[in-house]
């Protein structure tokens, strides 16, 4: 009845010139009807950001396997990437460097991209891999085994085993009676993590002067003695392919559940689903390195600031950025107080929380 | 208007309840396209929870919901959301975003798993802000929008949706007295195009301008429904809303007097 006279239209049309004087500043797009020049570019700008960032993890790899306390140049590098196998240098960038670049690739792109992923699932820019209690679980395990003086891949294991416990009884408890709300799930993570943190404590207290070294190293997270980095290497493929097919579903959900459920999005499926995945990532990376820190929080965070929210861009370019710089910063660990190996967590923290503070504060939200 | 012989959506013997509350307890409706029905009740009456049980959010204590004839549980997710959308009641963002992103959401249902939004889709969108006066600020950040802002673009998203049934709850909360006679205006030129409308509202006499069905609830599990005229009386409100009410014709419009 009144629509005719009002500045709103129905259908295609643009609305009549009037409108504008409703916003109160000035218009910046073109007339009507075109489309917004901004967002091609800044898909193209994305995906620039994705090459950009895998052209500096490929820098950053064979930056890993050239420093170091024997000298080495950019021809032995590529030789033995190209497959010499003689001499006493080839072996030590095949068997000492090579392992451990790939090492901290992994973990460093497994614990970026499992803390983007808890972001989304706990609608938190600030959560972590480590928020719902499964380091503390690793560390329980870790340690008991370090405590007990056995083989790496004992504590490995039990690392792997206690983070994977601690997942199952977060779960467990935060569903409950079914529900599955955020803050339940968040609480519950928060408690369990307490208690294992008062368990390390205390084996710390227990154990001798040379354990409690290495129980340090593994509480910092320390690269060095990451021998075997394939497997998670797999994981971490693995985890990037797994949340592709679901990226934009990720993208609704972060905006609310309720309106991701009336957008079509199976939010029970999708969020069980997260949580799995995110848990698998960290255990893997945890079991490999021990706990490194900020990496989880502050990779996805500064991404966000370069790519924008659209998981499609975000996860995968977490991956690559978190694996390049935990490559960067255990190169640094390692040669910057040398012949003192400094364990690869102190450092990650110790870029991280200046990085992070000094966000917090541009941004206040 | 042509009005085809299938309902858009249909309730039959519906009972929803809160906990130990009964909203309602036999509540048969019938939206044909081109309909629009207005949810009408004090706070707390239940207007939120018998809108997500008629979007398919929620389950119904008894009854069935039908959306063009078809159950509303037979219906996959993607499907529903391609037909039925719901703007939710406003709530906090997050994450950063842009607000052309935003207006993009609505896109959601209609791309495919592995599809990226297509130039058609960002046409859609760029309408749908148009519609809600915020084309102009596509690229701001939403974490820095009024409150206002965040409610049409909340519209603007559902309007990108392009379904055949809007369920909207509350859709005028922010807005300043033009763009709620604007929205309003806007969701009934879509009726008269041939979708359907729910919608909850406060303002009584905005509802007696805009609504042609209104089921009024009144907390207590006891409700009304019919058609605007039936229900729009002064005692039927007065006693709901528990305050008197005078109801005047001014000019051919309906308007309500608070005592």
């Amino acid at each position: 009845m009144r629509a005719r006279t009002l500045p709103m239209s129905p259908g295609t049309a643009p609305p009549p010139r009037a409108a504008a004087s409703f916003s109160g500043d000035t218009r910046v797009t073109a007339s009507a009807g075109t489309l917004p020049p901004g967002m091609f570019f800044a898909r193209r700008s994305a995906f620039l950001t994705l090459a950009c960032l895998l052209i500096g993890s490929v820098g950053a790899f064979l930056l890993a396997l050239r420093a170091g306390s024997l000298d080495a140049g950019w021809g032995d590098v590529f030789a033995v990437l190209g497959g010499q196998v003689d001499g006493t240098l080839a072996t030590v960038i095949r068997e000492l460097r090579l392992p451990r670049a790939v090492a901290a690739f992994a973990s460093g792109a497994l614990l970026a991209l499992a803390g983007a992923l808890m972001q989304v699932l706990l609608r938190n820019p600030l959560a972590d891999p480590y928020v719902l209690g499964i380091s503390g679980g690793a560390a329980v395990g870790a340690l008991s085994a370090i405590l007990l003086g056995a083989a790496t891949w004992l504590v490995d294991g039990a690392a792997f085993a206690g983070a994977a416990l601690a997942m199952l009884v977060v779960f467990g408890l935060s569903r409950g009676d079914g529900s599955w709300t955020q803050s339940r799930l968040l609480l519950t993570g928060v408690i369990v993590a307490a208690g294992c943190g008062a368990v390390v404590v205390f084996m710390l207290v227990m154990a001798t002067d040379t354990r409690v070294q290495s129980m340090l190293f593994w509480l910092t997270g320390d690269v060095s003695g990451a021998s075997r980095p394939w497997p998670a290497l797999a994981v971490l493929v693995v985890g990037v392919l797994a949340t592709l097919p679901f990226a934009r579903d990720l993208n609704v959900l972060a905006r609310g559940e309720l309106g991701a459920r009336a957008l079509g999005v199976r939010t029970r499926r999708l969020r069980l689903l997260v949580y799995l995945l995110a848990s698998l990532l960290t255990a893997t990376a945890v079991t490999l390195v021990g706990l490194v820190g900020f990496v989880g929080l502050i990779v996805p965070h500064l991404v966000r600031l370069a790519t924008g929210n659209d998981q499609r861009i975000l996860l995968p370019a977490a991956a690559l950025a978190g694996g390049g710089l935990l490559m960067l910063a255990d190169t640094a660990a390692r040669t910057l107080v040398a012949p003192i190996q400094l364990p690869v967590g102190v450092l990650t923290a110790m870029i991280g929380v200046p990085v992070f503070l000094f966000l917090l504060v541009r941004h206040p939200r | 208007m042509s009005v085809t012989a299938q309902p858009l959506l249909e309730a039959d013997g519906l009972a929803v309840q809160i906990g130990e509350r009964w909203i309602c307890c036999d509540l048969s409706l019938r939206l044909m396209p081109g309909e629009r029905l207005v949810l009408l009740g004090p706070n707390g009456a239940g207007k939120t929870t018998l809108l997500h049980t008629l979007a398919g959010l929620r389950e119904a204590q008894r009854g069935e919901v039908r959306l063009q004839g078809r159950p509303l549980a037979e219906w996959p997710g993607r499907e529903l959301a391609q037909v039925r959308g719901v703007q939710p009641q406003s709530q906090p963002d997050w994450f950063a975003a842009t607000v052309m992103e935003t207006a993009l959401v609505g896109r959601h249902p209609h791309l495919g798993r592995w599809a990226w939004e297509s130039s058609d889709d960002l046409r859609i969108a760029h309408e749908s802000l148009i519609c809600m006066g915020l084309d102009h600020m596509g690229s701001r950040n939403i974490l820095t929008l009024s409150g206002g802002e965040r409610q049409r673009l909340a519209i603007a998203s559902l309007l990108a949706q392009q379904p055949a049934l809007y369920l909207l709850d509350e859709p005028l909360s922010h807005l300043d007295l033009h763009y709620q006679v604007a929205v309003l205006a806007h969701f009934s030129a879509l009726a008269r195009a041939g979708a359907g409308v729910v919608m909850v509202l406060h303002d009584l006499n905005l509802a007696a301008r805009f609504a042609d069905h209104v089921v009024l609830l009144d907390g207590s599990g006891k409700m009304v429904s019919g058609t605007a005229d039936a229900v729009l009386q002064a005692d039927v409100l007065s006693a709901a809303f528990g305050h008197p009410l005078r109801r005047h014709v001014i000019e051919g419009q309906v308007a309500f007097l608070i005592e």
